[in-house]
């Protein structure tokens, strides 16, 4: 750490307009660690003057920890930053933007009551003796705009923006003082074609101005267009850094090759009897149209896709969080007709969220009582209105030594356990009842590799014992090593189908982005 | 060595105290503090007399800020406690005077109408709140807000701001004034509505849903509870314990009264937050807040006694509320970092 000398002062103000390949970033060596685990590893980055340097690799990979380095969000354990030669220590995201690194982040930090120009000024107001400069700042704004070939007004609402449009101000915010790095988290994630267009343009034109581009994307159509070089990263280590031209087989076998052999368990499939079956189903929010697909009991089927994709929400419709607006859902053969948490409950179906802080745990609360929560109105639990208490304890302390729950202690409050106990907590709930049908959503988010042998195993075991399971993931691995088959989905329909040999990565990327590379074509 | 001894004893008393704090909350450092405070103002503070008249007088917050506890537990709160009370005692009235002049004789019919009337009246208010937060989405704040502004319009345009006459006597004598074995009657009525409830809250599923819908309103949803019927039986709790403190101090008063319970809605919120009742909801235990509603009648009680002036005695009261929040958010973030 101490290498990090800081020295910014002399490099801030900087932003010369220097063309070629001069190195604007010069990363060696960064590593950062996240409460006990190694989200970088050593990891060198350069990025020259005028380029687009494409970060790829799998969800987790270190690529979100990488730029948030950049940007000024977070700060390194280890190792050396230099900007345009000069050792630097970036303190904030608002450092970093005095010394000309803007970032686009997928979740837009833009104030949806204010008006474009409020935003692109926000925290860097013109004043004098603390009143506001309003026409010199809007004058200031149209600039900005112009210059970027915006046709926005700088006093509209951003409340009232399309997400293309909203990503414009975004950008443009990053404009509003002199720019040598721009980094791009994903941009044309919630973009049309038509409007992916524009910002290639537009970022062609930053190149010719010789800003360096720091882009991170999943798509391969979208390296090929305005890549110059890609790091891929995995596991939070740099695996190489390669010229554009390079093949995508290549590409993919650089993201995902790994050991699995240990994390995985073999599972014995045996399908039996549908458990739960999908006709044309669409969903009234529009995240989903028009799925067709069934689990069987005695196999694990995959849902995998992109973020956006709607492979949660067929899971969500299904258990009654959203509304159907088409199709049907067959639950054990009969039609579902009462569609809530509570009726799917009491059918055998455990639908197991992402997000265990938002909807799966009560963090203030003991853990028994997270665990116990979906089976009180069971008659394990209760007898008429009164609970059951001292079952309850028996109950949660065995399923306790059963998930090995660390520590062991069920009394103790949610928020006190590790992320990956809590996820165990989150599991529990579902060991607290009947269920024949589990759907995990993300079952290993954020849980260290121990955790997640024992959550493989625990699911295998779960299939083995002749339950249905749904696995919804974006963790391709795990839809590789643990499913019987997968489903593909790509913008809210199912583009694939796919079992035993067929599962394998190239086929499931590819489906991922089928829709997309059909368009294009 | 020697030298060490005193500070590995401060350290280990320091870290007890902490313990201590986050496990038992504010409530027991105030009411110790409280305790020793008034006893060296007053001789006569720590007599029984004293005290069993703190415990009577602080049965009417003690009901209301039991009611309290499931809005705050829920997540939200009802500012409309204090409306409820008089509307209870307004309709109460009006309806057991207007019975006693229908038929002087049938005294407990009489009686019985009018606490059926009254009560339901005040529980109604709850049923309003409980619909419009559970329904409609209102916030607590809003919702209960603007039905205390209608509750109190109500009540003062049935009696045109004057009390009400005309209730028998034996219902002040019985529910107001009244013992039996030697015990207070609303001391009475107060412990057998908290006995329930603390059974209710402990031993019951929907006891349990409480603290679910408060602890985490979307897993409670994911785990089959019916999040908006809870939320509703919340509201109606609160209106129900508060419409009870409006009957019995309307006996206690022996006319019925639109101007009653004004200060309620804050020193009830006060008496769940200074015994631990977390504001973003799912914490809280109801021996505590019978504990902290004891606690504000205990202060208001000693500075009576030490002849501290009654206007003073409001500002005490609000500076303990937020002394007490400022505590809340101390005692969470040391539970975040403690670990255990």
């Amino acid at each position: 750490m101490a290498e990090l000398a800081a020295k910014s002062d002399q490099n801030s103000g900087l932003p010369s307009q220097e063309h070629g390949s001069r190195l604007l970033l010069d990363l060696e060596g960064i590593s950062k660690h996240f409460s006990g685990t190694l989200a970088l590893d050593n990891v060198d980055f350069s990025l020259k003057s005028g380029e687009v340097h494409v970060l790829f690799g799998e969800n987790g990979a270190g690529k979100s920890t990488l730029i948030s380095i950049v940007a000024g969000a977070q700060r390194p354990d280890q190792g050396r930053f230099n900007f345009r030669g000069n050792p630097v220590e970036i303190f904030s995201v608002h450092h970093a933007r005095t010394l000309g690194i803007s970032t686009v982040f997928q979740e837009f930090s833009l104030v949806p009551q204010l008006t474009i120009e409020e935003n692109l000024f926000l925290g860097a107001e013109e004043n004098s003796f603390g009143v506001l400069k309003k026409s010199a700042l809007r004058n200031k704004a149209r600039e900005v705009l112009d210059q970027l070939g915006f046709s926005l007004s700088p006093n509209q609402r951003v409340a009232y923006l399309s997400r293309a449009e909203q990503q414009m101000v975004e950008i443009a915010k990053a404009f509003r003082s002199e720019l040598s790095v721009l980094i791009l988290d994903e941009p044309t994630a919630s973009l049309t074609d038509q409007e992916t267009d524009q910002l290639f343009t537009l970022i062609e034109q930053f190149k010719t101005k010789g800003v360096g581009v720091i882009y991170i994307t999943h798509r391969m159509n979208e390296i090929r267009r305005i890549g110059d070089r890609i790091t891929v990263l995995r596991d939070g280590h740099k695996v190489a850094t390669v010229d554009a031209d390079v093949s995508e087989e290549e590409l993919v076998r650089l993201m995902t090759g790994r050991v699995v052999d240990q994390i995985f368990p073999s599972i014995r499939f045996q399908p039996l009897d549908t458990m739960l079956e999908t006709n044309n189903l669409a969903t009234a929010d529009g995240a989903v149209t028009n799925v067709s697909m069934h689990v069987k009991r005695g196999e694990i089927v995959g849902l995998a896709g992109l973020v956006g994709s709607g492979k949660s929400d067929v899971a969500r419709a299904c258990f009654g969080l959203s509304r159907v607006s088409a199709g049907d859902v067959y639950l054990d053969g009969k039609k579902t007709s009462e569609s809530s948490p509570r009726a799917m409950l009491d059918q055998g179906f455990f639908y197991v969220p992402a997000d265990r802080r938002d909807e799966g745990l009560m963090m203030m609360r003991n853990a028994r009582e997270s665990m116990v929560l979906a089976a009180l109105s069971t008659a394990e639990y209760s007898r008429g209105f009164l609970l059951r208490r001292r079952e309850e304890t028996v109950q949660t302390e065995k399923i306790a030594e059963r998930l090995n729950l660390q520590p062991r202690n069920t009394e103790r409050i949610v928020e006190h356990f590790s992320g990956g106990n809590q996820q165990k907590i989150l599991l529990a709930k579902c060991l607290t009842r009947d269920v024949r049908l589990f759907v995990f959503d993300e079952p290993t988010v954020g849980v260290d590799v121990g955790t997640r042998v024992a959550i493989y195993r625990f699911i295998g075991q779960l299939c083995e014992a002749g339950a249905a399971v749904l696995l919804i993931s974006s963790d391709l691995p795990e839809i590789l090593h643990l499913t019987h088959r997968v489903y593909v989905m790509c913008n809210g329909v199912v583009t694939a189908e796919l079992s035993g040999d067929e599962i394998c990565q190239e086929k499931i990327l590819q489906y991922c982005f089928r829709r997309e590379a059909v368009e294009i074509i | 060595m020697n030298e060490n001894r005193p500070s590995t004893i401060y350290v280990s008393a320091t870290r007890f105290t902490k313990l201590a704090f986050v496990r038992l909350g504010v409530l027991p450092f105030l009411l110790l503090i409280a305790v020793i405070i008034f006893a060296l103002m007053s001789d006569n503070f720590l007599t029984g007399r004293n005290l069993l008249n703190v415990i009577r007088q602080s049965t009417y917050l003690t009901l209301v800020a039991v009611g309290q506890m499931f809005a705050l537990l829920t997540g939200g709160f009802d500012l409309s406690v204090g409306t409820i009370l008089a509307i209870t005692s307004v309709v109460g009235a009006t309806a057991m005077a207007t019975a006693y002049t229908a038929m002087p004789d049938a005294l407990i019919l009489v009686i019985a109408i009018g606490i059926l009337a009254g009560v339901s009246a005040g529980t109604f208010i709850g049923v309003i709140n409980g619909i419009g937060v559970a329904l409609f989405n209102v916030s607590p704040f809003m919702m209960s807000l603007g039905m205390a502004s209608v509750g109190f319009g109500i009540a003062l345009y049935m009696t045109g701001g004057t009390p009400v006459y005309g209730m028998p006597m034996e219902f002040g004598d019985k529910f107001g004034f009244g013992t039996i074995y030697g015990v207070p009657t609303p001391v009475l009525v107060a412990l057998f509505f908290i006995a329930l409830l603390f059974f209710m809250v402990n031993w019951t599923r929907l006891g349990r849903y409480f603290y679910a819908v408060g602890g985490n309103i979307k897993a409670a949803r994911l785990s089959g509870i019916n999040t908006k019927l809870t939320l509703f039986l919340a509201y109606v709790f609160c209106g129900f314990m508060a419409a009870i403190a409006g009957i019995l101090l309307t006996a206690r008063l022996d006319t019925g009264e639109a101007n009653i319970g004004a200060t309620m809605p804050l020193e009830s919120i006060a008496a769940c937050v200074i015994a631990g009742v977390s504001l973003r909801g799912g914490i809280g235990r109801l021996e505590n807040v019978v504990l902290g509603a004891l606690f504000i009648g205990l202060v208001q009680n000693g500075m009576n006694l030490a002849r501290i002036e009654s206007y003073l005695q409001i500002v005490v009261i609000g500076v303990l509320l937020i002394l007490a929040v400022v505590a809340d958010q101390f005692r969470l973030r040391l539970i975040t970092s403690m670990q255990d």
